[in-house]
Order: structure tokens, then C-alpha cells, then sequence
């Protein structure tokens, strides 16, 4: 089992377990949680390919750490413009957020 | 810069400064402006006389050869440039002296013109022109200077252009030399494309070269083409008709332009190229200075204007000076250019003097009726105008050929040509020296007639006759200056001979050279030969001619009247003094068939082609762009051009339904767009 396959596999799946939440959730945490597991998968790919990608240095990690860092910062972001988003309008959902539309 | 090309450059633009200045600021000096005139005048007559003086100390050589690029174009390179030899220093004395005396003459003969300060400028513009022909290098250039004179002749002779007969004489100059002018420039195109140049002394040399040989044909034709120039600015036959309606213009203009300068522009023209003239072209040459010689002065024995009189004696006497030169007289030719140029303007100016003081006469006894240029108005002024008639009469004499006086020399020079050329070819060239002797009867008759009628007898209008005065000085100073020029010994010096033309003259003017097929030895030879016997012929003519005229107008033996009817029985007094019918020929052969095809081109024209044809295409344009309009507007603007904007608004109006702000849909649309792309990919 500890092949490049498995490691894709598995990281395919988390992909689109996120995406299939932004996708289908209204809420904008949900949608925030669905981005995050991408997030992640996108790090288990690094780190994958890394250890099977034939390379000795240490790239992937050092890409997953800036993933993870990035989640953290984007995190701390939405989370923000989510709980402005309720101060406004007094719901998460962000199909509610369509003032600017024409 | 070398002075002596300083000076000729001052002799060229002097008269042209004072052109430029009468015309802007002398309305503004007035009458005192003529002084700038005179004074440009003056030092041009003064450079003159130094180049002439110079031709006595460089023999045989130009004395100035310079030329400037004008531009080139190609192979073709065009210069303006001076070639000053001894004949142009000599006709640079002719012009500069007798433009001179002619301004002085015109600050009293113009007083009170109310364009007085114009007429000085076209003077200058005049002598500018004249001058620029003399000193010309090359036939391009004398061809501009040619066209100006022309310019200034027409300004001239139409300065009265109040009279419509002055504005149309002023025209009929103008166009008559533009015939002659055509032929000039087709000849000048044929000699450059035969030699390649239009330099006069590379055209002498390449033809002396032999290089025209095989081309003798062409070269006769391009001489004779442009010998046409001369016999418009010549007033040769056919083209003399202009000549005497120039009379119109101020009688001194008529000394300056129309007997001393211009008109002898084409006889120095003929003098320049002489050399590269074949015999067949100088025959042709010849006949039509015969002819004009003959028949104007028959013409000149009816008239009754002194102008015409001279008018017609000038004609005949170019045509005396273009005879030689066809006879191959070259010396003789322009030595008559110039002893002609002296007394025929003084005949001028003693006319003019004449209708000066008949003007005044008359209009002292408020006679405005009375034509105060014709002869028979005038009669006994010998008493009233002294100095007038004395040197009338000696230029007179000049002129019939009487010896002592410088006419005779010249004359006699030209008769010996033709004598000369009789006893080379035989045949009908007889008539040249017939021509010649005949003109020269009737010459010393018509002139000994004028001063008759003009200064003897008794005076037709005695009221005028005791109000005319001899004019004042500036009249008179030019007419005792011309006169004296007009006897023989200024032309025999150092000689003292009268009656022998060898003087500084034929010292400086050679006996001329042609390389183009003219034995110029055995011409020379010839006319050396011939001299005395045209000497003692002409001799006998000038007294024949001047017995008559005493016979029948001084003491009155015979009366002209009767004399006049006789000749008119086989039609010869009509005919002379009908002018030859030669207006009324041109007007039935010329004119009027003109005219009536311009009539008939214009019907064809107007009728035809504008009101059919042209308005015709108008109409089927109309139709054509009223369908085009049509559907312009249904079709393609209405349906084409609209439906492309329906189509845009359509599509619009759809797409807007898709971006709905959900980015759901957004997300969606993106990774189903992925998906496709990924299986696209795949499958390739």
C-alpha cells in the first residue's frame, strides 16, 4: 500500500469531497471547510510526490508548510469577512450576499 | 568674382531695378522718379560703351564666356550664361544708347500721362529683356529673354488701353509672335536633340565638328523652324501684320521696341546662329526677307499716318537686313542692323516730335477732330520745327541710301550680297537683287514723300499750324545725338572715305563663318566683287526714287491723284494701300473658318455631348443611386446592419440569464469546463 497510487487516490478523494462542499453548501463556513480539505489535498500531493517523484530534497515540504500557512492566513480572512457577512446580514449563507448584483 | 562678369550683370539687372522700382515706389515719388530711370540707364549705357571699347582690345576672341548651372536633370544639365563677343558688344551699345535717349525723350514726350511712372518701369522691364537676349549664351535663355521682350512689347504698345484699337494691337502683337515663337521652340527641341545642347558656340562647334553631316535635313528644318521666332519678332512676311497697329503704342516706344530693338532682335537672333545655317535654310531665308523687303515698302507708299509710313519702311528695311543675311551677307546684315537702328529711331523720335507739337497745335485751337498723325493734316512745318527737320532729313537720307550718310554703306553692303548670290546660282535668285534695287526705288521715294508732305508746302490747317512750337530740349538732344549717329563717317572711322564701309565696323564684325555648307570665301569674294556694281545701281535708284517724289509731291508736276488712278487701272494703288489684303486674306482664310468650326465645335459640344451625352450619364446616375439608396436603406441598412444588433441584443439578453452572482454555478461551470477538457485531452 505505500505507493504513489494510494497516497493520489487519496488525495483525489479529499479534492473532491471539498469541492463537492463548495459546491453544495450554502453556508460559507461549510464552503470555508470544503476549501480547506482542497487545501489539504493539494499538501498530500505535494508531499506524495515528493517522496515518490524520485526527488532528495526537500521542495514538497516545504510547499505543504506554505499550504498550511496559507490555510491558516485564509482561515483567519473568511472567517472574518463571514462573521462581517453575519453582522450585516444576519445569516452565513452566501447566497444571500448578492447586493452588487446588476 | 571677376568684374568684368559684375558689369555685365549690372547691364542685365539695372534696367530691371528700375522696373521694380517705378512700379512699387514711383506712384509714390511722381514725376521726379524718372531720374532713377535715367541714372540706371546711364551707367548701363556707360558698361556698355566699356565692353565695347573692350572689343577693340580683345580681337577675334568673346570677350565674356561665364555660365552659371541653372539645373540639371539627368544627362541634361541647363546653364544660364553671357557670351559677350563683338557683335554682342555692338548691339549692347544699340540697346543701352537708344533706350537711353529714348527715356531721356519720354520725360517731356509722357509729361502729364497719368501713368507716367509705369511707363518708365516697362521701359526698363523692356531693356532688361532686350538686353538679357543680347548677352544669352545658349537658346533656352535668349528663348526667356525672347518671351519678356515680347511681355514688355505687349504692355507697350497696349499702354493706351483706354483705345480699344491700343488694347487690340497690344493682342494681335502678342498672339502674331506666339506663332513665330512655336516654330522657335520646336526648332531650339530639334537642335538640342540633334546636338544635345542649346549652347550656341557647342552647337557652332559640333556642327564644324561634321557630326550634323548625315542629318543636313533635319538641321535645315530646325533652322528654319527657328528662323519662324525671328519672322514673328521680325515682322517678316507673313507675320509683319502686327507691326504696324503697333503704331498704338507712344511713338517713342515704337523708336525703342519697334524699329531699333526688338523687332531687330530676330535679324541678331539669325546673326548669332548664322554659323550653323545651311544654305537651303538661309535660301529660304532669303526669299522671305526679299519679299517682306519689296512688298512693304510698295505698302508704304499709300499710307498717310507718319507711323505707318515707318512702320512700313521698318519692316522692309528688317527685311533688307534678313535678305543679307540669307544671301549670306553676314557682315552687311547686321551692319544695317545697326546704322538702321540709329536712324530709323531718330525718324521715330522726329515723328513723334511732330505729332507732339500737331497735338498741341490743335488742341490750342480746340480742334479735336482732326487726326494729328496723318500726313495729310500737316504740311510747311520746316519753318515751325527746325531742329525736327533737319534731323528728319538727315536720317531720311540715311535711310533712302543716300552717300555720305550711313544708310548708304549698309544698303549697299546688302545689295552687293544679293548681286553676289545672283552671280553664284542664276536663275530665278535674279529677283533677290530685283527685290532689293526695287525696295530701295521706292524706299527713297516714300520717305522723300513723308518729308514733303509733312515739312514742305503749304499748311493744311492754318489755324493749328500757328500754335505749333519746336519742342524742348529733352525732344530735341535726342534727335541731334541720332542724326549725327546717322552719317557715315561715324561708321568708316578711322577711315575717312565716306563712301567706303571699311571702318572699325568690319575691323571688329568678321565676314562671318558658316559650317554648315555655305562657301562663306567665295560669298565674301563675291560680294567684294559686286560692290561696285551695286553701288553705282543703287546709286541711280536712290536718285530715281528720290526725283519722283520730288516731281510729284515737292514741285508738283505730276499729280498724285491721276498718278494713283493709273496705277489703279491694273489695281495696284487698292492694292498697296489695302496693305496687300493681307488682314482681309487672314480674316477670310484664317479667322473666320476658325471662328465657324469654333461654332460648330461648340454646337457639337453644348448641344451634343453636354446636353446629351453628359446629362445623359447625369440621368443614369440619378437612377442607379436611387436603387442604390433603396436598398442600401431597406436592405442592408434596415435588415443587414440592424439584424446584426437585433443579433447582439438577443445573444445578450441570453447570456445575462448565466451570470447569476452565485458562485456556486460559477464553481461549477468551471470544473464541469475542466472535466470536459480532460477528457478531450484523453481521448486525443
Amino acid at each position: 500500500m505505500d505507493n504513489l497510487t494510494s497516497y493520489l487516490v487519496i488525495s483525489g478523494i479529499l479534492f473532491s469531497l471539498g469541492l463537492f462542499g463548495v459546491m453544495t453548501r450554502r453556508n460559507g463556513v461549510a464552503v470555508l471547510m470544503g476549501i480547506e480539505l482542497i487545501l489539504n489535498a493539494a499538501g498530500l500531493n505535494f508531499i506524495a510526490f515528493n517522496r515518490f517523484g524520485g526527488m532528495h530534497r526537500l521542495d514538497g515540504h516545504v510547499f505543504s508548510i506554505f499550504i498550511i500557512v496559507l490555510a491558516a492566513a485564509e482561515a483567519a480572512v473568511a472567517l472574518a469577512i463571514i462573521i462581517n457577512l453575519f453582522k450585516n446580514l444576519e445569516t452565513v449563507d452566501i447566497d444571500q450576499a448578492d447586493r452588487m448584483k446588476g | 568674382m571677376n568684374p568684368t562678369i559684375i558689369f555685365a550683370l549690372s547691364i542685365l539687372f539695372l534696367p530691371l531695378i528700375s522696373f521694380v522700382f517705378q512700379i512699387f515706389f514711383g506712384w509714390r515719388i511722381g514725376r521726379s522718379a524718372h531720374w532713377v530711370s535715367l541714372i540706371c540707364l546711364g551707367i548701363v549705357l556707360a558698361l556698355s560703351m566699356g565692353f565695347f571699347a573692350n572689343a577693340f582690345l580683345i580681337e577675334d576672341i568673346p570677350i565674356l564666356m561665364d555660365s552659371v548651372t541653372w539645373f540639371s536633370t539627368g544627362d541634361f544639365t541647363l546653364t544660364l550664361g553671357f557670351n559677350i563677343n563683338q557683335v554682342a558688344a555692338i548691339m549692347l551699345v544699340v540697346v543701352s544708347l537708344i533706350s537711353f535717349l529714348v527715356h531721356v525723350y519720354s520725360t517731356e514726350y509722357m509729361k502729364g500721362d497719368p501713368r507716367y511712372n509705369r511707363y518708365f518701369g516697362f521701359l526698363g522691364l523692356f531693356t532688361f529683356s532686350m538686353n538679357g537676349i543680347v548677352l544669352a549664351d545658349n537658346l533656352i535663355m535668349m528663348y526667356v529673354f525672347w518671351e519678356l521682350v515680347g511681355l514688355s512689347s505687349y504692355l507697350l504698345i497696349g499702354f493706351w488701353f483706354e483705345k480699344d484699337s491700343a488694347a487690340d494691337a497690344g493682342k494681335k502683337a502678342f498672339l502674331t509672335n506666339r506663332v513665330g515663337d512655336i516654330g522657335m521652340f520646336i526648332g531650339i527641341m530639334m537642335l538640342f536633340f540633334l546636338f544635345g545642347t542649346v549652347n550656341i558656340e557647342d552647337i557652332v562647334y559640333e556642327v564644324s565638328l561634321g557630326i550634323a553631316d548625315g542629318y543636313m535635313a533635319l538641321l535645315t528644318t530646325a533652322g528654319i523652324l527657328v528662323f519662324l521666332g525671328a519672322v514673328g519678332k521680325s515682322a517678316q512676311f507673313p507675320l509683319h501684320i502686327w507691326l504696324p497697329d503697333a503704331m498704338e503704342g507712344p511713338t517713342p516706344v515704337s523708336a525703342l521696341i519697334h524699329a531699333a530693338t526688338m523687332v531687330a532682335a530676330g535679324v541678331y537672333m539669325i546673326v548669332r546662329i548664322f554659323a550653323f545655317l545651311t544654305p537651303a535654310a538661309l535660301q529660304v531665308i532669303a526669299i522671305v526677307g526679299a519679299v517682306t523687303a519689296l512688298m512693304s515698302a510698295i505698302i508704304a507708299i499709300t499710307q498717310n499716318d507718319i507711323k505707318r509710313v515707318l512702320a512700313y519702311s521698318t519692316i522692309s528695311q528688317l527685311g533688307y537686313m534678313i535678305l543679307a543675311l540669307g544671301v549670306g551677307a553676314y557682315q552687311a546684315g547686321f551692319f544695317h542692323l545697326t546704322t538702321h537702328a540709329m536712324f530709323k529711331a531718330c525718324l521715330f523720335l522726329a515723328s513723334g516730335s511732330v505729332i507732339h507739337a500737331m497735338h498741341h497745335g490743335l488742341h490750342t485751337v480746340k480742334d479735336h477732330h482732326t487726326d494729328a498723325q496723318d500726313m495729310r493734316n500737316m504740311g510747311g512745318l520746316k519753318s515751325r520745327m527746325p531742329v525736327t527737320y533737319w534731323t528728319m532729313l538727315i536720317a531720311t537720307l540715311a535711310l533712302s541710301g543716300i552717300p555720305l550718310f550711313s544708310g548708304f554703306l549698309s544698303k549697299d553692303a546688302i545689295l552687293a550680297g544679293t548681286v553676289a548670290y545672283f552671280h553664284m546660282h542664276h536663275g530665278w535668285t535674279i529677283f533677290l537683287p530685283i527685290a532689293g534695287f526695287g525696295a530701295a526705288v521706292i524706299t527713297a521715294f516714300y520717305m522723300f514723300r513723308l518729308i514733303f508732305m509733312t515739312f514742305h508746302g503749304t499748311p493744311a490747317k492754318p489755324d493749328a499750324y500757328k500754335n505749333i512750337h519746336e519742342n524742348t530740349l529733352p525732344m530735341t538732344v535726342p534727335l541731334m545725338v541720332l542724326s549725327l549717329l546717322s552719317v557715315a563717317i561715324f561708321f568708316t572711322l578711322p577711315g575717312l572715305n565716306p563712301i567706303v564701309n571699311h571702318g572699325w565696323f568690319t575691323h571688329l564684325v568678321s565676314t562671318g563663318e558658316n559650317y554648315a555648307g555655305l562657301m562663306m570665301e567665295e560669298t565674301v569674294e563675291g560680294i567684294h566683287h559686286a560692290h561696285g556694281t551695286a553701288m553705282t545701281i543703287s546709286l541711280i535708284v536712290a536718285a530715281l526714287g528720290v526725283f519722283f517724289a520730288t516731281l510729284v509731291y515737292y514741285l508738283k508736276k505730276i499729280d498724285a491723284q491721276n498718278m494713283a488712278k493709273a496705277m489703279n487701272r491694273v489695281g495696284l494703288y487698292n492694292l498697296s494701300f489695302n496693305k496687300f489684303y493681307i488682314d482681309e486674306i487672314y480674316n477670310t482664310v484664317l479667322y473666320k473658318p476658325f471662328f465657324w468650326w469654333c461654332f460648330v465645335f461648340s454646337k457639337i459640344d453644348w448641344d451634343y455631348f453636354d446636353q446629351k451625352f453628359i446629362d445623359g450619364w447625369g440621368w443614369v446616375t440619378l437612377k442607379i443611386s436611387e436603387a442604390s439608396g433603396y436598398s442600401d436603406y431597406n436592405w442592408l441598412d434596415q435588415k443587414l446592419v440592424d439584424g446584426f444588433g437585433k443579433l447582439a441584443h438577443y445573444f445578450s439578453n441570453e447570456l445575462k440569464q448565466t451570470q447569476s452572482g452565485v458562485i456556486q454555478n460559477y464553481v461549477m461551470g468551471g470544473v464541469f469546463g475542466l472535466l470536459i477538457i480532460l477528457i478531450i485531452f484523453q481521448s486525443i
